[in-house]
């Protein structure tokens, strides 16, 4: 046993086999291994939501994954939400509600959103659903959305668009 | 972050071979990595146990047995669990974030660390981390620590809010090659353990028994509406039949260095009258024992008042 691991990964779409050391983290992998720097490393806590992508379709925060953990696995970034040159409903979305200020947050909000909006199309209930027996959950207000993006900050503070945002796609 | 060999375990008897001196199992990671990288935790080997067959929820009578490798997110929108167990399903969905949700582990939740910030700064003294060092909490900021079974050693917390539902719950907790036990007893007295685990011990399931009659609910106070962990939280279930209480579960969260289960408050319930001067009368029965610090003394309040408003709810008295 060695404390370096062979990682298969699908990150977009397109498979990848890199040696890593065991203490890389997937976040760590992405940006630095393969270059893919959409993903962004706010507080490597769990705390902020930054670097939040999709893992086998769940949203997940990259940097408390490790990569080795994530062998096998299909993962969604930031630079996989839109089809060439056509954004993703939700990219379009955050730039018709002026959605960001720095941008640096965008990438974890967006993946964070479809993540998101894929649990509420399940069902899936959120902490302030009044009645949780009740399933599919009816349209999400404004509250919810708050409360099922809130593993996603923004010290721009551009909370009041993002809503807007989420909420158009959510329709 | 201290270098680590990593090994993959699908059956528990592989996971438990595996298991070596200065080995730690890894469930969603969302605790150990981050200890890891705080330089708090750290194992030699990690034996991964998200791939072992324990990612199901069986329904079993009336009660549920729940795999330990099930997620957090998972279990909070089973319809069963819904249905039936709402407690378990508010308390699960207060915790953390949609993201982390979707990584942690029922087993991994139980074992979380306390997240008194002495522990998880290796700069500071801390008998939990180093048993004989001090700890920094007692004299420091302890306004989020605790108010019951405090020991000069410690004053920690245990963060989880699954766990205080579960106490709530009668849950027991199933571990490979080893008879079931109580959630109590996993926690035990022990002023600086973590939990009552031998190394190696693997949870499997958790195994929680019908809830006969009674509605329950989770309530969490914390410093913001989302995203925070609880500075006081309550796991409560009721059964009121004409006007008087027949039975009642009551556990707090965010006070001690485990659920707590607040057994005084449902002796002096229980026969009683669903009213708010009973409620009231056993909120005190159960703070009585509460001996906060000179920085939390607050939390006395606000489980007083969580206790009697939430019963309040569940019982529609006034
Ligand atoms: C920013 C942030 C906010 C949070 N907020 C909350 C909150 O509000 N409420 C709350 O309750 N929690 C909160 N959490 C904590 C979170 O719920 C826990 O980190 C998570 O539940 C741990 O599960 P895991 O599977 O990731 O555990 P891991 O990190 O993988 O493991 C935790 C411990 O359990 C052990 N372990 C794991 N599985 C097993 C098993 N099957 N048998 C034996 N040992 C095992 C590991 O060795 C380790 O010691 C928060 C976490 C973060 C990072
Ligand atoms: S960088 Fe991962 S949550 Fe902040
Ligand atoms: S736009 Fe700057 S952090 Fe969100």
């Amino acid at each position: 046993m060695t404390e370096k691991a062979q990682v298969r990964i699908g990150v977009n779409g397109r498979a990848y086999r890199v040696e890593v050391d065991t203490r890389t983290s997937l976040l760590d992998l992405l940006r630095e291994g393969l270059d893919l720097t959409g993903t962004k490393k706010g507080c490597d806590h769990g705390q902020c939501g930054a670097c939040t992508v999709l893992l086998d379709g769940r949203r997940v925060n990259a940097c408390l994954v490790l990569a080795v953990a994530a062998d096998g696995s299909e993962v969604t970034t930031v630079e996989g939400l839109a089809s060439g040159d056509e954004l993703s409903p939700i990219q379009s979305a955050f730039v018709e509600c002026d959605a960001f200020q720095c941008g640096y947050c965008t990438p974890g909000q967006l993946c964070s959103a479809v993540g998101m909006l894929d649990e509420a199309k399940s069902g899936w209930p959120s902490a302030i659903t009044d009645d949780l027996a009740e399933s599919p959950v009816p349209e999400l207000s404004a509250r919810e959305i708050r409360e099922r993006m809130s593993g996603n900050l923004c010290r721009c503070g551009a909370y009041v668009n993002i809503v807007e945002a989420v909420r158009r796609v959510a329709k | 972050m201290r270098p680590f060999t990593y090994a993959r375990a699908t059956t528990p008897d592989e996971a438990v071979d595996l298991y070596g001196e200065g080995s730690a199992y890894l469930g969603g990671g969302t605790n150990l990595v981050d200890l890891m990288r705080l330089g708090v935790a750290l194992p030699s080997q990690l034996v991964d146990v998200t791939r072992l067959p324990y990612d199901r929820i069986e329904v079993d009578g009336d009660g549920l047995l729940i795999g330990a490798t099930v997620r957090n997110s998972d279990l909070a929108a089973h319809a069963v669990v819904r249905e039936r167990f709402p407690v378990l399903a508010r308390a699960v969905l207060s915790g953390a974030s949609g993201q982390i949700r979707n990584l942690a582990t029922v087993g991994g939740n139980l074992l979380q660390r306390t997240r008194c910030s002495y522990f998880q700064d290796v700069t500071r003294p801390c008998n939990r981390r180093e048993l004989g060092a001090g700890c920094s909490a007692r004299e420091g900021d302890h306004h989020n620590l605790a108010i019951f079974g405090n020991t000069p050693e410690c004053i920690a917390t245990h963060p989880s809010d699954m766990a205080v539902a579960l106490a709530a719950l009668d849950a027991n907790v199933v571990i490979h090659g080893r008879d079931e036990i109580p959630l109590d007893s996993l926690y035990g007295h022990d002023p600086v353990r973590n939990s009552t685990l031998e190394p190696g011990d693997l949870i499997t399931h958790v195994r929680i028994p019908a809830l006969d009659g009674m509605t329950g609910t989770y309530k969490k106070v914390r410093e913001r509406a989302s995203f925070a962990f609880a500075l006081v939280s309550l796991a409560a279930a009721v059964d009121v039949k004409d006007g008087v209480i027949q039975d009642c579960r009551l556990a707090l969260g965010g006070v001690a260095a485990k659920p707590w289960r607040a057994r005084r408050a449902e002796a002096a319930l229980r026969q009683a009258p669903a009213t708010v001067p009973e409620f009231s009368r056993a909120a005190d029965a159960e703070l009585a024992g509460a001996e906060p610090l000179r920085g939390n003394a607050y939390k006395v309040d606000l489980a007083r008042n969580l206790i009697v408003g939430t019963l309040s709810e569940l019982a529609g008295a006034r």
